[in-house]
């Protein structure tokens, strides 16, 4: 077993001493890990508009079509087959973003959640998932990604300061297909997101972006893993937090492998971070295991710092006040990933919930 | 009429050696519309001259005032220096990456103005100070002096001199790095602000080159931390001539 295999979540109830769990604070996951909470199915995600273009969404029995390790994952499957799948149709265009969102909150039991995605071969579609409210969440979420697909996916965790959530989100991406990815965590207590992709034929590539901004007392953990198990797929992994506030604790793990048989991958991933306070804590651990040179690239990056004087200076020399210069170059951090959603209701959305938590931090 | 005095100004700068005194009692005063040429050799004490009036945090204030029209300029925040009427052009323009052009001028037209400058009026104003600097239009699109070439840097810290009309500008080695047409047209740039302005000028430079374009009413030789000769215009040919061993050696 590789280290980045035994990276991965162990087949048992965690202690919090395995190399997953190490980072977590698993007394605050609601009992969603060890079978203390009371699980729900509330089948809670809902299409916000009427679909079009042949996309269907159906409350359903799904069959999981990938193993997890994950202890979270496992209990919510031997507690249901129930779930929602959202299929895209082959060789379709859908024009406008599919919405989703969950209609039903609770924080007395814990919402337990399958999800499929199926985007069909050669089609071209944008899901977004809109989290808002406080609920307790156990997400399942297999994403399947078609030959020739290219499917974008946001999802965006506009939580309030009660919710716990954990999810898996692994995307099986076959040949020549491309998966996007934009995660946004910006609220809740504790969440904890394992975006992981699975490259199944050569010529798939995946673009994972995320943003978070964790206040004082907040934890948010995102953990990569992407598995370069065929040849010529290409990963970019791109995360970038700030956090502010006493305790605040941000958590990104980066695993990328790339086995033997992957020769001609390309990967790069990154994760920046802004230390915007005094008590808050980023992790931030890149780990890259290669079993062939034959490769295109390698590489990564991790970089926390705190605010650059020489930018905060240089906004107050044309008369721009610290708060607002702080404000314009926190925005200016996240604006790189922000803008990539294309939707301008939702980045103004995002921008505006950034500025907020910030000058809540600097209260 | 505006005035900015500066007396016997002294600073440091903190290095793992301990404090080390980089200005040692500087005097100057500048009046609306006047243009001071301030020349000397590398690290004489200029730059640190030029940050320590915008108030940069590197900079320790050991002894001395500086004045804005009698107000204390020291006793101000950075911002508050600018609201005053100063404008420092950066030798060295800092990136601020995902704030465009735009979006940084007119948050920085807002403070100085008191209000967010008309919309339409505005996108005008930026129009015709990039044509004027022959600047594209996709300029004002990018991220603040993020991938600009040297001469991009000036011109956009010239620009903001057009835009922002302050009482006092300091323009800090703004001839470094440009090439024979880019300085005429940065050089340009200045000239138009202060005919519209009448601002004050303190040109903080190496060469004389600039000075063909910006003329100069005083010429301020610097060394080792204080002005060490005054005179008009014909100090720099002087200089142009001479050099500035003999300052050196003193």
């Amino acid at each position: 077993m590789t280290t980045l295999q035994s990276n991965l979540l162990e087949n048992h109830t965690p202690s919090g001493r395995e190399e997953a769990w190490r980072f977590t604070p698993l007394k605050r996951l609601g009992g969603m890990h060890d079978g203390s909470a009371t699980p729900e199915l509330r089948n809670s995600l809902a299409t916000k508009n009427p679909l079009k273009d042949g996309v269907t969404f159906t409350h359903q029995d799904v069959i999981a079509v990938t193993e997890s390790d994950d202890a979270i994952v496992q209990r919510i499957r031997a507690f249901t087959n129930s779930g929602a799948l959202l299929t895209i149709p082959a060789n379709t265009e859908v024009a406008e973003p599919i919405f989703l969102n969950r209609t039903s909150m609770s924080t007395k039991s814990a919402e337990f959640s399958r999800v499929q995605i199926k985007a069909g071969n050669h089609c071209k579609a944008t899901v977004i998932i809109e989290n808002t409210g406080d609920t307790h969440l156990a997400e399942d979420l297999e994403i399947i990604v078609e030959p020739g697909a290219h499917l974008t996916l946001i999802s965006l965790q506009e939580w309030g300061s009660e919710t716990i959530h954990a999810g898996r989100h692994h995307a099986i991406v076959d040949r020549d297909a491309t998966f996007t990815s934009i995660v946004v965590t910006v609220g809740g207590d504790l969440v904890r997101l394992l975006p992981t992709v699975d490259f199944i034929a050569p010529g798939a590539s995946c673009d994972l972006s995320g943003v978070y901004f964790a206040t004082a007392g907040q934890f948010f953990e995102h953990r990569m893993f992407v598995d370069h198990k065929v040849a010529n797929a290409k990963s970019r992994v791109n995360y970038k937090g700030a956090l502010a506030g006493d305790k605040a604790h941000t958590v990104w793990i980066g695993d990328v492998f790339i086995r033997a048989a992957a020769e001609g991958t390309d990967t790069y991933e990154l994760n920046r971070n802004l230390l915007l306070s005094d008590g808050a804590r980023a992790d931030s651990v890149p780990n890259l295991e290669i079993e062939t040179g034959e490769i295109v690239g390698a590489g990564h990056a991790s970089t926390t710092g705190r605010f650059d004087d020489e930018q905060l200076f240089y906004l107050m020399s044309r008369g721009i006040n610290m708060e607002d210069a702080r404000r314009l170059v926190v925005r200016g951090f996240f604006n790189e990933i922000i803008a990539e959603i294309g939707n301008e209701e939702i980045q103004n959305r995002l921008m505006d919930r950034i500025d907020s938590e910030l000058a809540k931090a600097a209260k | 009429m505006s005035t900015l005095e500066i007396r016997g100004l002294k600073v440091s700068v903190e290095t793992e050696q301990g404090s080390v005194e980089i200005l040692k009692g500087v005097d100057l005063t500048i009046k609306s519309g006047e243009t001071h040429a301030i020349m000397g050799p590398n690290g004489s004490g200029k730059s640190t001259l030029a940050y320590s009036i915008a108030g940069h945090p590197k900079y320790t204030i050991t002894d001395g005032t500086v004045t804005l029209d009698g107000k204390d300029v020291l006793e101000m925040t950075v911002d508050e220096r600018a609201k005053a009427g100063l404008f420092l052009a950066m030798q060295y323009p800092v990136e601020v990456p995902g704030v465009s052009v735009s979006n940084f001028l007119r948050t920085a037209a807002t403070a100085l103005r008191g209000e967010a400058p008309k919309l339409r009026e505005w996108v005008g104003e930026m129009k015709a100070a990039m044509e004027s600097l022959k600047m594209d239009s996709a300029f004002a699109t990018r991220n603040v002096n993020e991938g600009f070439s040297g001469g991009e840097k000036k011109r956009h810290e010239i620009m903001q001199l057009e835009l922002l009309k302050p009482k006092f500008a300091i323009l800090d080695e703004t001839d470094s790095g440009l090439d024979v047409d880019a300085l005429r047209v940065v050089s340009e740039g200045v000239v138009r602000a202060k005919e519209a302005n009448n601002h004050g000028i303190i040109l903080i430079t190496h060469y004389t080159r600039i000075l063909k374009y910006i003329k100069p009413d005083f010429v301020h030789v610097f060394a080792n931390g204080r002005i060490v000769e005054e005179g008009g215009p014909e100090l720099a040919d002087k200089l142009e001539a001479d050099g500035y061993a003999e300052y050196v050696k003193a």
